[in-house]
């Protein structure tokens, strides 16, 4: 069964150990070190969007530094500003929402829940880490070429994307840059979710059968089959997109097009094209993203609530058939493109589909949760912030989801803060309550819990205060990616965004409690036991950190499910997954 | 899943017959497969879709065009059968047979190949460019070399991945395993071909 089980010795040297590393954990925390550095600068970028919104004229000193045309004595200009958007939704979607729940968490853990000593294949995982990293590179050299990052969003849609330079700033070497960057990453998340795969069916441990294995397994299960899937779109469009940059060829182009007084020498191709093969990926992309954090998030809450969810089936089913629907809505990021409107219907139907298997998640996670005694902690506190921005962005989705009234709110302050809330906000906490779990494990240091909770509630009211503002803004006509509403119909809303820039700079600021939380503990903390949480998967059965090889050689054997919490006439309060204890009954509330 | 039947079941720590009891390599080659049959139908679809968008899109291809696709067609499917052959051999401990067959398919590619390149030579020598064409749309040169040159750079890939397999096989460092997990690869790159002619060749005959 586990023949293509990884037999690599002991690694020997710091570039082996800690570079070029084929250990899966260590290349976990190479992927979460990225992600780690990509979301401060995303959020830095951030920082500086909300800032000039709300004082346009205020230079930032410095920022000429940064961009001498894009921010001339350190005032933004309004290209500079869709550059700094545009690299803070690849930077935060890409190499933090893709990466961090699901790459590094995934890494470290999928291999230790299953019982294995490493993934399938290390070489290729290793591969995709570094790859990943040429990626991240090639994205921000974005900054440092002559007219700075592509002005075109993280979408790039065709054709500002697809012409050169007479689009506008960045839109000549930076937008390439950002396209092959793109590619590189995709293969990367190829490799990586090939990797995932093989290693889920093939090096389960014995006994480990499919059901057996934990809610977070089954998600980055779950997730690299649709990564397998969406990247592999992906790839071939910006692929396409690069072509028609560099070869003159006209895929997203149309006929015709007058830009900066010039005609294009495109012809025959279509936008929509971009838009249907970028959104087939696309939307996938925002499950990639939720689905990890859904599979922490019900690992840590069992954990905290000591007792299973009250179905385990129905949980992996419905990420299951999230996973399988996210295919079939992509339309509904068209309904204003000039799609045929008979479209918008036909994509709206599976879109509201969705919400099914959704809703049913958090009825379990709250029909699990009546009536438990849940261990208040920073990992579950996080866990519950993630239920409850999920739900507050998901409600907003059924607007959204109905061409009707998407046609009013569609392009607004009304979709950004809907996705935030729901792929943004909720995938973050699903990271921040894995890393309260499980860094423990993988520095073999505790956090400090009272820091983690400040961390929280700061975090919680915080995200709520800048994203809940944004639907009112939406509503009340507040179109998105405008650099500044100053002279605009828009003046009157200024109070909402000095409001929600407040909150932006602070609840960035709150994030330095964990960047410190996360630092100090990794060398000062007290050392962490094997089992601090007194969880039941497989990772708590190996010391903290785990050795190379996981569990020192041995086969783990498995004779329980995943979630054996509250088990009346067991010796403790709880059956390891590999421990031979039998009972008579299981009794769950 | 139901908490009822846990301890008590003596075999539930037995691990289960498994529907995926195949060796990884296998399993990734299957799953690569996957992925790179969604990038050919990208593509695919990227083509149907502009061809569809113009009004004037060319149908250049003459007859002797489309018998060199069929000759094409005719190699690359004959390729398929001889990796068959290699594998049985392979699985019969013929290693001689197996690796005379390996290489064999790797010579059909190589003349498929070649073939296109030439195809490829004619057109350009013809004006085909990326974007210029005598014709009509300059489209169909850019959806033209870009679909089949996606496929020749499999074509060679696999050629390239197939001898090295055979003289890796020939030195006993690779088993039937390997020839037959290249032998995949190979029947994908066959049955890309099968919907290439039809979409890229066959439609663009002139009529």
């Amino acid at each position: 069964m586990s023949e293509a089980a990884a037999h690599h010795g002991p690694p020997q040297g710091f570039i082996r150990k800690y570079v070029f590393s084929l250990d899966h954990k260590i290349i976990g925390l190479q992927y979460y070190g990225l992600a780690l550095v990509a979301v401060f600068v995303g959020m830095f970028l951030s920082w500086l969007m909300r800032f000039h919104l709300v004082w346009p004229n205020a230079a930032i000193p410095g920022l000429q530094l940064l961009s001498k045309v894009g921010a001339p004595g350190g005032l933004i200009t309004p290209e500079y500003y869709l550059s700094l958007l545009t690299m803070h939704g690849t930077l935060m979607v890409f190499f933090v929402l893709t990466n961090a729940p699901f790459a590094a968490f995934g890494n470290y853990f999928l291999p230790i829940q299953i019982g294995a000593e490493d993934m399938a294949f290390p070489r290729f995982n290793m591969m995709s880490f570094w790859t990943t990293f040429v990626a991240f590179v090639v994205l921000l050299a974005a900054f440092v070429v002559p007219d700075g990052p592509p002005i075109s969003g993280w979408t790039a849609y065709a054709p500002l994307s697809a012409i050169g330079k007479d689009a506008g700033p960045g839109l000549d070497m930076g937008q390439n840059l950002w396209g092959i960057s793109i590619a590189i990453f995709c293969i990367a998340s190829l490799l990586g979710s090939l990797n995932f795969i093989a290693t889920t069916l093939d090096l389960r441990a014995k006994g480990m059968t499919l059901m057996r294995m934990p809610l977070s397994t089954w998600a980055w299960f779950v997730t690299s089959c649709i990564a397998l899937l969406a990247f592999a779109v992906l790839l071939p469009a910006c692929l396409l997109l690069v072509l028609d940059r560099v070869a003159g060829t006209s895929f997203f182009v149309p006929a015709g097009l007058v830009v900066s007084d010039h005609l294009q020498p495109h012809s025959g191709g279509s936008p929509l094209l971009w838009q249907h093969l970028f959104w087939f990926f696309g939307h996938p992309e925002v499950y990639i993203a939720i689905l990890p954090a859904m599979g922490i998030v019900s690992h840590i809450l069992i954990n905290s609530m000591r007792k299973p969810l009250l179905s385990h089936k129905v949980v992996i089913g419905s990420m299951m058939a999230i996973g399988f629907l996210s295919y079939m809505v992509w339309g509904h990021h068209m309904f204003l493109s000039g799609m045929n409107p008979f479209s918008a219907l036909v994509f709206s139907f599976p879109t509201l589909m969705i919400t099914i298997p959704a809703t049913v998640l958090t009825l379990i996670w709250l029909g699990s949760l009546y009536g438990s005694r849940l261990q208040i902690t920073a990992a579950s506190l996080f866990a519950l912030g993630f239920i409850s921005m999920f739900v507050s962005g998901g409600v907003s989705g059924f607007f959204l989801a109905q061409p009707s009234i998407d046609i009013y709110l569609h392009a607004t302050y009304f979709v950004v803060g809907h996705f935030h809330l729901v792929m943004g906000v909720a995938a973050i906490f699903g990271v921040f309550a894995g890393t309260y779990f499980w860094m423990p494990k993988m520095t073999g240091r505790m956090m400090n819990e009272t820091l983690g909770k400040i961390h929280f509630w700061l975090s919680f009211v915080g995200a709520y205060c800048i994203f809940m503002p944004f639907h009112y803004l939406g509503l009340a006509g507040n179109v998105r990616r405008y650099s500044s509403f100053v002279d605009d119909f828009m003046a009157p809303l200024m109070p909402v965004h000095k409001f929600i820039t407040i909150a932006a700079l602070c609840t960035g600021a709150a994030q330095l409690i964990f960047l410190y939380n996360l630092i100090h503990s990794r060398f000062w903390g007290p050392p962490a036991p094997v089992n601090p949480w007194n969880a039941t998967s497989l990772e708590w059965t190996v010391p903290s950190p785990p050795p190379w090889n996981n569990f020192g050689g041995v086969h783990p054997v498995v004779y329980h499910d995943p979630y054996q919490y509250s088990v009346e006439g067991a010796k403790e309060d709880f059956i390891m997954q590999n421990s031979p204890e039998q009972v008579k009954t299981t009794v769950r509330s | 899943m139901s908490q009822a039947n846990l301890a008590v079941d003596p075999h539930a720590a037995v691990m289960e017959e498994s529907p995926f009891a195949i060796p990884s390599s296998k399993l990734v080659m299957w799953l690569f497969i996957i992925s790179d049959a969604v990038t050919f139908g990208a593509f695919l679809f990227a083509y149907g879709y502009i061809r569809n968008a113009s009004t004037d899109w060319p149908t250049p291809f003459e007859h002797a065009s489309i018998w060199n696709a069929l000759l094409m067609t005719f190699i690359l499917v004959t390729s398929s059968l001889t990796i068959l052959f290699a594998v049985r051999a392979a699985q019969n401990d013929d290693r001689a047979g197996a690796f005379k067959w390996t290489l064999i398919t790797a010579g059909g590619g190589t003349l498929f190949a070649i073939l296109h390149l030439r195809e490829w030579s004619s057109l350009i020598g013809e004006g085909v460019r990326m974007f210029q064409n005598p014709w009509g749309a300059p489209m169909f040169g850019a959806t033209f070399f870009t679909i089949t040159g996606l496929h020749m750079l499999h074509v060679i890939g696999g050629v390239i991945a197939l001898t090295v397999v055979a003289l890796t096989y020939r030195a006993g460092r690779y088993s039937a395993k390997h020839i037959e997990i290249w032998s995949l690869y190979w029947h994908f790159v066959d049955i890309v071909w099968m919907f290439v002619v039809p979409m890229v060749y066959l439609l663009n005959m002139k009529r």
